[in-house]
């Protein structure tokens, strides 16, 4: 069974957002990165894949050098082989595109993705890639058994759960439930010795071109303050609406 | 704990290698997970955190730089050094543990051990199925290990051990001590003595201030018969248990800076929050003198051990430039503990903050492996060529 687990860079979640001077792009300057940790837990659920089924475990990220060390720590926590596809990631249908074209390659039975990333949360990829390859996408994936080539899975719908069964291949976009956060695994040092000898193979980028393109970043408003009315002070909670929230 | 910022003002983290960055981020994972949340209250009631040891053999801080084939990691001295200093953010206690399995039980046994020895124990050392500790200091004899009391006897099949070993770290739990003793013609020898021998005991030592969530303890040898291939052969005389101390003090000298850059980032928040006469304290020019000569001390102490890393890596580190580390580390250390706790006030005393446990942590720090006078005195001793110790 071959897996491939795509794997998004993303700034810490505790980051204070900056962006360049004319509002552009991020600001990477000090920015720590992470795996993605929606990806983090369909990562730890693949390498339980490899460890009771015998999976083999492949990673990918789409972008420059500087991924590579998120890649190394996944390879850590336990996959098997890297893939970076050398392209910087500017949208999600470029991303999607590039994955696709490396699935294509490479017949995976089983791709998962995170429900979103964490720093754009566009959450397109996941459901792209699988129309690319004409394969079925479940999302918001909280629970997946895989037994040979059929698997029953259970993914997040307004107000409930939804069971679902499908046919291997197809592409998941995983999230909290497929593991749990006690389960995420934390490399160790000979996880970490033993990830300087697997592969990570860099490969150029399949030919596309981003469908949007970014104008300008700004932060959201601050929030403003809040106001106490009393309970029984219902007129001035009125002419505090209509007047200064004008929102009457 | 969530927000710590790990401080360098310097970019020295430009000097590490993806590899170096990889361990320490695990190694910082791990001890926000398993000692953060536990070892204050494990402190408080003066009890060793016995559970943590699988989780630390777990995650490799049981040799991490001893070759994978005896159950190590094979990893540099840098990755060891940045493991110590993660280790001891959270405790120092924590990291004594880790000092002693690795560079003062693990690291004779592969160093002066035979095959079968290294076979027999580091694997399981390694794998934290085993506890060591290590036997030096005696009642009488602390900076002067030279003049030490206990010896052994050949008596042809075994050797007779016979003395007793004080402020033994993980002595209580430990399964395997390794012991120096002295030989009939008075030559300091390592003995691997192993629990259950009879006439060995390792009764606990109580009402510490200080390392409360670490257990320490004695070695009593009264007539213990230790079988022969429990001998050391590698290496005898003084120059053997000091080399080990050699490497747990490089270990002491990144751990210590933990223990620093847990107050520091402490203090800086707390500055930055806590407000007086209507504005943040950190705000106030003493408050920046206290923070801003901390950042200093820690820069110029991160510089320094990467330095040593280097230098320990290329087999190039002497014990004279260890000792200048360990010592400078713990000065600024406990300095930078003392001067936090002033910046938090009365909280600063509170076990709601780490500050006080580091502190108290480091007055022990400041004076095992070498105390802080007698390391003034080998670099006094290296620069001069005078010998002052006695």
């Amino acid at each position: 069974m071959k897996v491939l687990v795509c794997i998004s860079h993303v700034p810490d979640t505790t980051t204070k957002i900056k962006f360049t001077e004319d509002n552009s792009a991020l600001d990477k300057e000090g920015v720590q990165f992470v795996i993605n940790p929606y990806d983090e837990f369909g990562l730890t659920r693949a390498v339980w894949l490899k460890e009771k089924e015998g999976a083999e475990v492949t990673v990918l990220t789409v972008g420059g050098a500087e991924v590579e060390p998120t890649l190394r720590k996944a390879l850590a926590i336990g996959a098997d082989n890297a893939i970076r596809v050398d392209q910087e990631a500017t949208d999600g249908f470029q991303v999607a595109k590039q994955i696709a074209a490396v699935a294509e390659a490479e017949k995976y039975d089983l791709i998962i993705t995170g429900r979103e990333s964490i720093d754009y949360n566009g959450g397109q990829v996941g459901g792209m890639v699988a129309a690319l390859l004409q394969q079925p996408f479940i999302n918001a994936c909280v629970g997946m058994e895989v037994e040979g080539d059929k698997a029953e899975l259970i993914r997040e719908i307004d107000g409930g759960k939804e069971k679902l069964s499908a046919q291997l291949p197809f592409v998941i976009g995983g999230q909290k439930g497929l593991v749990e956060e006690s389960d995420l695994k934390i490399p160790n040092m000979r996880g970490i010795m033993q990830a300087r000898k697997k592969p990570l193979d860099v490969r150029p980028p399949a030919e596309t071109a981003p469908r949007t393109k970014v104008g300008t970043f700004e932060k959201p408003a601050p929030k403003g303050d809040v106001k106490m009315v009393d309970a029984e002070n219902i007129e001035e909670l009125v002419r505090l609406l209509h007047e200064e929230a004008k929102a009457l | 704990m969530d927000h710590y910022q790990a401080p360098d003002y310097y970019g020295v983290d430009e000097l590490l290698t993806e590899e170096h960055k990889l361990v320490r981020g695990a190694t910082r994972d791990w001890v926000k997970k398993e000692v953060s949340p536990i070892i204050e209250d494990y402190a408080q009631r003066a009890e060793f955190p016995k559970q943590l040891i699988q989780g630390l053999a777990e995650v490799g801080a049981f040799g991490p730089y001893i070759p994978e084939e005896y159950g190590g990691a094979g990893l540099d001295q840098i990755s060891y050094g940045l493991m110590m200093q993660e280790i001891e953010r959270g405790g120092s206690g924590i990291r004594s543990t880790c000092s002693v399995q690795s560079s003062l039980v693990m690291f004779p046994i592969y160093a002066y051990g035979t095959e079968e020895q290294r076979k027999k124990f580091l694997p399981r050392l390694a794998s934290g199925d085993m506890l060591g500790c290590f036997g030096l200091t005696e009642p009488n004899h602390g900076s002067n290990p030279g003049g030490m009391e206990t010896h052994y006897v050949d008596k042809g099949d075994h050797y007779l051990l016979n003395g007793a070993k004080l402020w033994i770290s993980n002595s209580p739990y430990a399964d395997v001590a390794v012991v120096w003793a002295k030989n009939e013609e008075g030559r300091v020898h390592g003995l691997l003595v192993e629990r259950g021998m009879e006439g060995f005991s390792t009764p606990e030592t109580h009402n510490k201030w200080s390392l409360r969530a670490s257990a320490t303890g004695e070695l009593v040898f009264s007539d213990v018969k230790v079988p022969k291939e429990n001998l050391l052969p590698g290496k005898s005389g003084l120059g053997a248990p000091l080399s080990c101390l050699d490497s747990a003090r490089y270990g002491i000298a990144w751990g210590a800076l933990g223990a620093a850059m847990d107050c520091y980032d402490t203090a800086l928040r707390y500055a930055q929050e806590r407000k007086q006469f209507g504005k943040p304290i950190a705000g106030f020019q003493l408050q920046q003198k206290k923070l801003a000569e901390m950042i200093t001390e820690i820069t110029k102490g991160q510089l320094l051990v990467w330095r040593l890393g280097t230098l320990k890596n290329e087999g190039r580190a002497t014990g004279a430039q260890i000792s200048m580390a360990k010592r400078n580390s713990v000065e600024i250390a406990l300095k930078i503990a003392r001067d936090a706790r002033q910046v938090l006030g009365g909280m600063g005393i509170t076990g709601d903050y780490p500050i006080m446990r580091h502190m108290m942590n480091l007055e022990s720090v400041v004076t095992y492996e070498g105390t802080h006078d007698i390391h003034l005195l080998i670099t006094g001793m290296d620069i001069t060529g005078e010998n002052a110790f006695k």
